[in-house]
C-alpha cells in the first residue's frame, strides 16, 4: 500500500502525516505537490490523505480555493475509481468544499480556534480507518480548529444516519455523546464521515497528532492500523 | 463592455453565526443599545468585461454558485451596474 501526502499553500501537517505514515507506520509515502494534476504510480489499493494546515490562509471559506487546485481533478477521479482518500481537519474542509463528502464545516459555535484533546466514540465500524475498532469505543484525539461545526441539511443528516456514514461523534471520556462534549457545535456531534462509498473519509480531529507513546498518547494509531489491515484483508 | 458588480454574501437566516452573536453581544460594552440582531458576512466587488449586461449576470451567478459563496451554507445576492 502506497501513501500520497498532498501538500497546499498553508499545509501544516503535512510533515506529521508523512512521519507517522513512513516512520512509524513503515509505509512507502511520498509528498504530492498541488500544482500536479494527476496522481502517476497510485492505484485503488493506495491511499491520498489531505493533511491539515490553512490552505490558501483560509482565504473566502476554508479549503474553498485548494479544492480547484490541479491535484483536485486527478483526486476526485481517483476517488471515483474506488481509491482511499482521507481528509484531516483542512484536509476534511478541502473534501466537503470539493463535494468528495457531503455537508460543511462552518465557524466554531464559540467562535473560537479550539486545541485541546477530545474524545471521540467510534460510530460505524463501516470503514477502512474503523473496521478495526469497536463500536462505542472511546478514542482520545487532539482537535485544532476554528471552523469545525459539521453542517448539513435534514435530509443530507437523515441520508449520513440511514447509510451508516457517520464515523466519529464527539463524546465525554466514559463515551456519553452529551452537548457538554461537543466542542464546536457540529449538528448530531459528527466528528467524522464517510462518503456512500465509504473509500473517502474525513475527521476533525488529529489521528497523526496522536500515534506514538512519546507523544503521551497513542490512540491515533489504531485508525492508521485499521486502514492497513483493511487493505492487506482485501 | 465593462461592469462592476458588487456581491453579498451571508450565512443562511437558520445557522448561528458566531460572529455576529458575540459582537451583539458585545455592543453594551461600548455604550450603543437597542441592537438585537447581527448577521455578518463578506461583500466581494469585481470588475469584470462581458459582450453585453446578461452575459456579465451569467458570469457573475456562476462565480457565486462555483466558488463565491457555499450553498450549503450560504446566500447571494449582487447588483451589476456598467463602469467606464
Amino acid at each position: 500500500m502506497k501513501f500520497g501526502v498532498v501538500v497546499f499553500p498553508g499545509s501544516n501537517c503535512d510533515d506529521d502525516m508523512m512521519h507517522v505514515l513512513g516512520t512509524v507506520m513503515e509505509q512507502e509515502t511520498v509528498k504530492l505537490w498541488h500544482k500536479d494534476d494527476r496522481l502517476a504510480g497510485f492505484d485503488t489499493g493506495d491511499c491520498i490523505v489531505l493533511p491539515g494546515g490553512f490552505s490558501y490562509g483560509d482565504y473566502l471559506r476554508s479549503g474553498a480555493i485548494a479544492r480547484f487546485s490541479p491535484i483536485m481533478n486527478a483526486v476526485v477521479e481517483f476517488a471515483g475509481s474506488g481509491g482511499m482518500v482521507w481528509g484531516i481537519c483542512n484536509g476534511f474542509q478541502i473534501l466537503c468544499e470539493s463535494g468528495l463528502l457531503p455537508g460543511v464545516l462552518l465557524p466554531n459555535s464559540g467562535q473560537k480556534f479550539i486545541c485541546k484533546n477530545v474524545h471521540l466514540s467510534v460510530t460505524s465500524t463501516q470503514s477502512p480507518i474503523t473496521a478495526e475498532l469497536k463500536a462505542g469505543q472511546v478514542l482520545k484525539i487532539p482537535i485544532a480548529h476554528a471552523d469545525g461545526r459539521f453542517y448539513a441539511d435534514d435530509q443530507t443528516m437523515a441520508e449520513l444516519r440511514a447509510n451508516d456514514q457517520i464515523l466519529f461523534k464527539y463524546c465525554d471520556e466514559a463515551g456519553a455523546v452529551i452537548d457538554s462534549a461537543n466542542p464546536n457545535g457540529s449538528l448530531d456531534a459528527i466528528a467524522g464521515i464517510c462518503n456512500r462509498q465509504r473509500n473517502v473519509f474525513g475527521m476533525m480531529p488529529h489521528p497523526e497528532r496522536a500515534a506514538e507513546p512519546i507523544l503521551g498518547n497513542a490512540d491515533g494509531r489504531l485508525m492508521f492500523e485499521s486502514l492497513l489491515a483493511s487493505v492487506s484483508a482485501v | 463592455m465593462k461592469f462592476k458588480a458588487e456581491i453579498d454574501i451571508m450565512p443562511h437566516k437558520e445557522l448561528l453565526d458566531p460572529q455576529g452573536k458575540t459582537v451583539a453581544n458585545n455592543m453594551e460594552h461600548v455604550h450603543i443599545y437597542g441592537i438585537q440582531d447581527v448577521r455578518i458576512g463578506k461583500h466581494i466587488s469585481m470588475n469584470l468585461e462581458a459582450a453585453s449586461e446578461s452575459e456579465a449576470r451569467e458570469v457573475v451567478e456562476t462565480a457565486c454558485k462555483k466558488i463565491l459563496a457555499n450553498l450549503i451554507m450560504e446566500t447571494y445576492t449582487f447588483e451589476l451596474a456598467a463602469a467606464e
